[in-house]
């Protein structure tokens, strides 16, 4: 090791440092690349960690629960505490079970009723380490046919798109993040306009005349026109609606639970999609089973 | 990484403390996966910056400017690439090589020890922290964003407590002197 530098080697040493980070931030504007390659090693070190959590938090409840919950429990009753504690543990866990159970029928009823649009599901595995920034990653990847600005959706509505892949994690852009949005249009009316995020957890329908009439609450749809969502599919409801200069100023709430996101379906394709006019998000009727299935505690059983 | 200097200067009063081996990898890979797994599940916790808890930490304990900046910058760039294309390399990797520094340098002429000192100089390298990221986005990118919330304000304060907190967790991690 380097013995103690004097005071002027070490602000040498910081600028040194920041220059060559300016110079690399300005390497990635010039270029508009983003370091994929230093990306791959930090996200490739990271992801297993991610990954193991993921699925080994459910026994940490549940040994939590089995154990330390009932330290405390007095010695009287202990006997007809600690069974009536299994059971509340059993409906806790049988209910947990149905819960995802219904997230993954839903997102199986979903696929069944769009079989025209190739998908694939998925688990979300962590988020973005930058406070600032609405992603999520998810489980799957190059290796599962994942590739850049492919739509990633819910039975509820539209999440975002594919920005980085990995070889078995992909990074997903929420539609709230500053950058993210899509293509859509109010259902009623079939006012085209772009909705974006604004970083918050409501989004922004951005061009609407003051003129046209829009009254909250009412369902806002993509448009397809962005080419990465087919038409149709729910994007928020409108929760504000103020006139603005020169457009109307109106939030909107995402139809997908953005917040807390465990399973989504991913578009797997890059050519426009259309949805078969009869269908729509979220209201499938069962039928056959799919062939892919998210990679959940449920599907590894 | 591990390996400390005593500074035989008139601050030689304060002490350089040591760590285990393997300590401050071992911290880093904790905190890099609760920043972010942990956000997953409880939303709320994504106010936590404890990247930069850890390099305010490193920084104020090791006291020594050099090491310091170096590890503020291989966090802050870590930390940039767990971030997405959103965030260009080097955004993170800037401001924590600069608080590095700072928290280097104040470490190696003041006593860190005290929880009040530790509060009040997490939250001043927090408000610094998010300046310099203000300054980037506006310099850098070109992109607009605002100095100051309320918002930021109590991540501040949030972040300050829990920063005497994980201190005191992370005292444990150093050698005895």
């Amino acid at each position: 090791m380097v013995g103690v530098p004097s005071r002027h080697k070490s602000i040498f040493l910081l600028g040194a440092m920041v220059l060559l980070q300016v110079l690399l931030l300005a390497v990635q504007i010039k270029r508009d690349s983003q370091g994929r390659l230093i990306r791959v090693w930090t996200v490739g070190a990271l992801s297993p960690f991610e990954r193991a959590g993921s699925y080994g938090i459910g026994s940490v409840r549940g040994t939590w629960g089995h154990y330390f919950a009932l330290q405390n429990t007095s010695r009287e009753n202990e006997q007809l505490r600690h069974e009536n504690d299994v059971l509340k543990l059993q409906v806790t866990q049988l209910q947990s079970r149905v819960s995802e159970a219904e997230r993954l029928e839903r997102l199986l009823n979903f696929r069944e009723s769009h079989q025209e649009v190739p998908t694939l599901g998925a688990r979300v595995i962590g988020a973005s380490a930058d406070t600032a920034t609405r992603t999520i990653y998810i489980d799957r990847g190059e290796r599962d046919g994942i590739q850049r600005n492919m739509g990633v959706i819910t039975p509820d509505g539209i999440v975002g798109k594919v920005i980085e892949t990995f070889s078995n994690t992909s990074q997903v852009l929420l539609i709230t993040d500053k950058e993210g949005g899509a293509g859509a249009m109010l259902a009623e009316s079939r006012i085209q306009s772009p909705v974006g995020g604004t970083g918050e957890p409501l989004l922004e329908m951005k061009y609407v005349a003051n003129d046209d009439k829009v009254n909250v609450g009412e369902r806002v749809v993509t448009s397809g026109m962005d080419r990465i969502f087919p038409p149709d599919l729910p994007v928020g409801t409108v929760a504000e609606v103020k006139p603005g200069n020169p457009f109307k100023m109106i939030r909107l709430r995402p139809a997908a639970n953005l917040e807390r996101l465990e399973e989504v379906i991913v578009l797997t394709t890059l050519r426009p999609l259309e949805l078969k006019k009869d269908s729509s998000a979220g209201n499938a009727a069962a039928g056959q089973p799919a062939v892919d299935k998210p990679k959940s505690p449920m599907a590894n059983r | 990484m591990n390996e400390t200097y005593d500074i035989r200067t008139a601050e030689s009063h304060i002490e350089v403390h040591k760590f285990h081996g393997g300590a401050i990898i071992g911290t880093l890979i904790i905190i890099f996966f609760l920043q972010a797994f942990v956000p997953q599940y409880f939303h709320q916790l994504a106010i936590l910056d404890l990247p930069l808890l850890v390099t305010i930490y490193f920084g104020l304990s090791r006291r020594n400017p050099s090491t310091g900046l170096l590890l503020g910058m291989a966090i802050g760039l870590a930390q940039d690439s767990l971030s997405g294309p959103t965030v260009p390399l080097g955004l993170y990797g800037i401001a924590k090589t600069i608080i590095g520094y700072l928290a280097s340098s104040i470490g190696a002429r003041l006593d860190t020890e005290h929880p009040a000192a530790r509060f009040a100089l997490t939250i001043l390298f927090f408000g610094l922290h998010q300046g310099i990221l203000v300054l980037e986005r506006r310099i850098l990118l070109a992109q607009p964003e605002v100095w100051f919330t309320v918002h930021l304000g109590i991540a501040a304060l949030i972040n300050a407590v829990v920063g005497v907190l994980l201190f005191t967790l992370l005292d444990r991690l150093r050698k005895p002197s």
